[in-house]
């Protein structure tokens, strides 16, 4: 305490104290007016664009996938159809610890180790609030599994989603390709905006062909989110009540194919342990009724997602599985091609129904001494071109190669479509290979080699050297063969199907110029020396024309991998599997109202009456309905 | 006295009303400061309700620390103005060694040290809001008024040293809300305009020393989002921009209590405690926060009023400083959430949630009502 305080006035104190008070309260009073003039501001004059910001605030539009269309075989059965799965799914903003939690769903085995790189990238790449699929299809005791031990998971949690399923699995995984997750490459040739909520697109066979078709159109709606996007219950108070309009997503078209499932299980079958192509046509109109290449894979695992353990080891399979054989396999056509060329040599007076040739096993060309051998080493003997044919004589053709000169060869074969694209409804065929030399003009650099030789017009003859043809491009040529020059695009599907209104366009047949030989004896020469091969004392493939209840024609083939030296002879036990000859076969029945063309190819598979034709016949003995149980 | 009289005439005919009246006169309570006060915590009660996504436990919560702050406030109410006056350099000693503890053991939380467990958890920081208007009052107590330049200049440290000890821990808005009651105090002590002027022409080095020495990168980060909130609507710029955003489309009478989509649906940052104001103009409209406005001045008036009655200096320096000081709280935080000034962690008094400012809010309430209720109706 002051013991002196001084003498203080506390009137004039108190009226500066007044002073002051109301000074502050007046400076306090507009500052209070200035946030009055903000609020008015905002409240007021701002209202509606702070109104119409706070509605595009929390209105977000989702997209809303399609649900792809159907893929059905010509009898109607499924081949392709959406099913209900669980997938694991993982929201990112409601993981604490990502590393974590990945590590210990590892743990339970739920989710690969390897697999969790990718997982992480994933997760941290995305909005904060979008689903990361980490399974794609969970069995039901992993469901229970992890249904018990959610707790432990904060933001992991199964969603049943729609996921591709292929009920036949292997048997038409290379006709219909199979869908697989959107990936980069995709986006970058699919239209985004269709894309927004699909997981999914077509990547190969049909389903991407197709895809266009099948995919459907997005619908959307607009759902009410927070501020981190999250969608909030629909019945969230009345936040939700003045939703504007939504549009239901358009279902994809559903595909017809003309494919037989029958057919295409029974090719399976056939070529199951064997690498190879079964390619099966309606010569009529050109429809594939088979496809079919071996070693196939599910096509399941694409749409469920696999581990990279699988993925890579399917890459990695000697047999190729992923390689769709049939329409991407390139093979010399060997002595398929003799029908075809048979044609050409007497439309162009290269031979004559009565020219005969003898055979002693070999043939020289004039001022050689090459010899260019036939697969029967004693030689066929005297021989017509209908016997050359039955009993495919290689010499008898090696005879009149020269005489047919290697650019006729190629206006013909080129006309039942070989060295050309097919033209099938179906994305990645190969072009295969019919020479000529303009063809050897532009294919070497070197000088030397832009030559063709008299030679190797020789062994074209036999459908060897440059030569080569795919399984698809073989079945369309005996398709043409079979209705004497009559010509078709192939075609898969055969009809799109509106989902909405179930109407179904029907994809018209495609047909093309007709072969340029309107001699009617020389189809029905060649055909009938077809027909002797199956069903003849002689064929070389009697054995399995055997006791048919119906004609049939056909042809074999047997191309060499590996060129035998001049003074050696073809051991198939001697050498390795793997070069060993293809085995190729062409045919088809009924002889004078064909139904059903086949080309078959089994790589190594060694002789193609003997291994091949077998297989040609059960797929037509099926077809024609003779024999339900063939093979 | 003038006032007194009035006052005097106001109660005799106040008599009447019944025993309330006389209850409250002898429980030292001011029934129409407490009032407003009560206005303003239910109105904030139910705004909070809302904000908090009715959560009933955070609610019931709050409810609690306002009742404790409201015994608190009776309690103060019942020291008289000279025993506060002869504990003030103690208070505002011992808050100087708390202070000073808290750099050295305080406990950190979220990125400062303002925290101090002594049995009971709080913050040192609290008391300075009290402290420092007190201690300044309290040394103009026995001076001549208008203060002279040496006793303005010893003011200065008093007010600075506590100041500077609170924005090291770092807090800076509570630092400058202390520097203000402390400054608040010389200006309504009859400081000459000259010299406010000189200390207003200084400031402008003073910002940028605070700028370059003294300011966090967050801090500064704040007042350059001021300038242009658009320049990133997601990082620093989104609390502004969503805060203006719930405000302005509450419109006239607002969405309708809980029905705010900014608040409910999370867009609104902090919603529950800084920008709790932003709450009520979405889902109460202007009307809402113009009532709330309206409750703040009268219980500033009040305040002011009491200290215009009050009988010595230091009561009228202290009531009249906690009152304006009371009055920037609304300021700075209903500029900030409106975008006017930048974003400090400066909660709306009263309304948001949390307790330990509360709690010292309603003890300078409480302040205010001892030197209402304690004056002896005779002039000096």
């Amino acid at each position: 305490m002051r013991l002196l305080a001084p003498i203080k006035d506390h009137h004039s104190e108190r009226r500066l104290f007044v002073r002051r008070v109301v000074l502050s309260s007046i400076i306090g009073f507009l500052l209070c007016s200035s946030v009055v003039a903000r609020l008015v501001q905002l409240q007021v004059f701002d209202h509606e664009l702070f109104a119409e910001k706070s509605q595009g605030n929390r209105i977000r539009i989702e997209a809303m996938p399609p649900t792809r269309g159907l893929i059905f075989d010509r009898k109607g059965r499924v081949l392709a159809e959406n099913l209900p799965a669980y997938q694991l799914e993982l929201i990112p903003e409601q993981v604490a610890d990502l590393d974590d939690t990945l590590n210990r769903l590892a743990e339970i085995k739920l989710i690969d180790k390897e697999d969790i790189p990718r997982i992480r990238s994933l997760s941290l790449s995305g909005p904060r609030f979008k689903p990361v699929t980490l399974r794609f299809r969970l069995s039901e005791a992993e469901i229970s599994n992890f249904a018990i031990q959610r707790p432990r998971f904060p933001g992991v949690d199964f969603q049943p989603r729609l996921v591709r399923r292929y009920p036949h699995g292997e048997s038409v995984a290379h006709a219909l390709g199979y869908v697989g997750a959107v990936d980069t490459t995709d986006l970058a040739r699919l239209d985004p905006a269709a894309y927004v909520g699909s997981a999914h697109t077509g990547k190969t066979g049909i389903e991407i062909s197709f895809e266009s078709e099948l995919h459907g159109s997005p619908g959307y709606r607009q759902v009410v989110t927070n501020a981190r996007g999250r969608q909030v219950p629909p019945d969230f108070r009345e936040l939700s009540a003045s939703l504007p309009e939504r549009e239901s997503p358009l279902p994809g078209a559903n595909l017809y194919l003309s494919l037989d499932l029958d057919l295409q299980i029974l090719a399976t079958q056939a070529l199951r342990g064997r690498r190879g192509a079964i390619v099966a046509i309606n010569p009529e109109n050109g429809e594939i009724l088979a496809l079919v290449s071996a070693p196939a894979f599910d096509p399941n695992i694409f749409a469920t997602g696999m581990s990279t353990d699988e993925f890579s080891a399917l890459q990695a399979d000697a047999g190729q599985p992923l390689f769709n054989r049939a329409v991407r396999g390139t093979y010399p056509p060997g002595s398929t091609i003799k029908p075809m060329l048979s044609l050409a040599a007497l439309e162009t007076g290269a031979t004559n129904l009565t020219h005969r040739n003898f055979c002693r096993g070999f043939y020289t060309l004039p001022h050689s001494t090459h010899r260019y051998r036939d697969w029967k080493p004693q030689g066929h003997g005297d021989m017509d071109l209908h016997d050359a044919i039955t009993q495919s004589c290689d010499v008898y053709f090696y005879s009149i190669s020269t005489a047919i000169g290697i650019d006729q060869m190629h206006y013909y074969l080129d006309q039942f479509g070989l060295g050309q694209y097919t033209g099938i409804d179906m994305v990645g065929e190969h072009q295969g290979l019919l020479p000529s030399r303009e063809w050897k003009r532009h294919a070497f650099r070197e000088r030397a080699d832009q030559v063709w030789f008299p030679g190797e017009t020789v062994i074209a003859s036999i459908g060897q050297g440059y030569m080569l043809a795919t399984p698809l491009q073989l079945a369309n040529a005996v398709a043409t063969l079979a209705t004497r020059g009559k010509r078709f695009e192939p075609r898969i599907v055969a009809a799109i199907e509106d989902p909405l209104t179930g109407t179904r366009k029907i994809i018209a047949p495609k047909q093309l110029p007709d072969v340029e030989i309107d001699n009617e004896v020389y189809w029905e020469t060649v055909i009938g020396a077809m027909h002797d091969v199956m069903q003849s004392d002689k064929g070389t493939a009697r054995a399995a024309g055997r006791d048919a209840a119906y004609e049939m024609a056909g042809k074999s083939g047997t191309a060499q991998v590996f060129s035998v030296g001049q003074d050696e002879s073809y051991e198939a036990d001697e050498i390795e599997e793997h070069l060993r000859d293809h085995a190729l076969f062409i045919a088809f029945a009924p002889l004078g109202n064909p139904k059903i063309a086949v080309a078959v190819v089994v790589e190594n598979g060694g002789s193609g009456s003997g291994v091949a034709a077998p297989m040609a016949r059960a797929i037509m003995d099926r077809y024609l309905g003779v024999n339900p149980n063939a093979l | 006295m003038r006032f007194s009289d009035t006052e005097q005439l106001l109660e005799r005919k106040a008599a009447p009303l019944g025993n309330a009246a006389r209850i409250m006169r002898r429980l030292n309570i001011d029934g129409k400061l407490l009032g407003g006060l009560l206005l303003i915590c239910g109105l904030g009660l139910v705004v909070l309700f809302s904000a908090v996504g009715e959560d009933m436990d955070l609610w019931l919560q709050q409810c609690i620390r306002l009742s404790v702050a409201i015994v608190g406030m009776f309690v103060v109410a019942q020291l008289p103005p000279d025993v506060l006056r002869r504990w003030t350099p103690w208070g505002y000693g011992a808050g100087l060694v708390l202070l000073i503890l808290v750099l050295a053991f305080g406990e950190v939380g979220q990125g400062a040290k303002r925290w101090l467990d002594l049995g009971i958890r709080f913050q040192p920081s609290e008391i300075m809001k009290l402290a420092v208007p007190m201690m300044a009052a309290w040394y103009l107590h026995d001076r001549q008024l208008p203060p002279k330049a040496g006793h303005m200049l010893i003011i200065a440290v008093l007010v600075i040293a506590p100041t500077a000890l609170i924005a090291m821990q770092p807090d800076l808005g509570t630092a400058l809300l202390i520097a203000t009651a402390g400054f608040l105090v010389l200006v309504l002590a009859g400081m000459s305009f000259w010299l406010m002027a000189v200390l207003g022409l200084m400031s402008v080095p003073g910002a940028m020393v605070l700028w370059n020495y003294f300011m966090q990168d967050y801090q500064k980060q704040r007042v350059l989002t001021l300038l242009n909130p658009d320049s990133d609507p997601l990082g620093a710029g989104y609390n502004i921009i969503q805060s203006k955003i719930a405000i302005g489309s509450g419109g006239l009478f607002g969405k309708g209590w809980t029905n705010g989509s900014q608040a409910q649906l999370e867009f609104l940052p902090e919603r529950q405690t800084d920008f709790i104001f932003a709450v009520m103009g979405e889902e109460l409209g202007l009307l809402g926060v113009l009532s709330l406005l309206g409750l703040y001045l009268f219980v500033v008036g009040r305040g002011l009023y009491i200290a215009i009655q009050a009988p010595d200096t230091y009561a009228r320096l202290l009531a009249g400083s906690i009152s304006l000081t009371f009055l920037v709280y609304v300021l700075v935080n209903t500029a900030m959430v409106t975008g006017i000034v930048p974003v400090v962690g400066i909660p709306l008094p009263l309304v948001s949630f949390g307790g330990t400012s509360m709690v010292t809010l309603m003890a300078g309430f409480g302040i205010l009502m001892s030197i209402h209720t304690h004056r002896k109706l005779l002039p000096h």
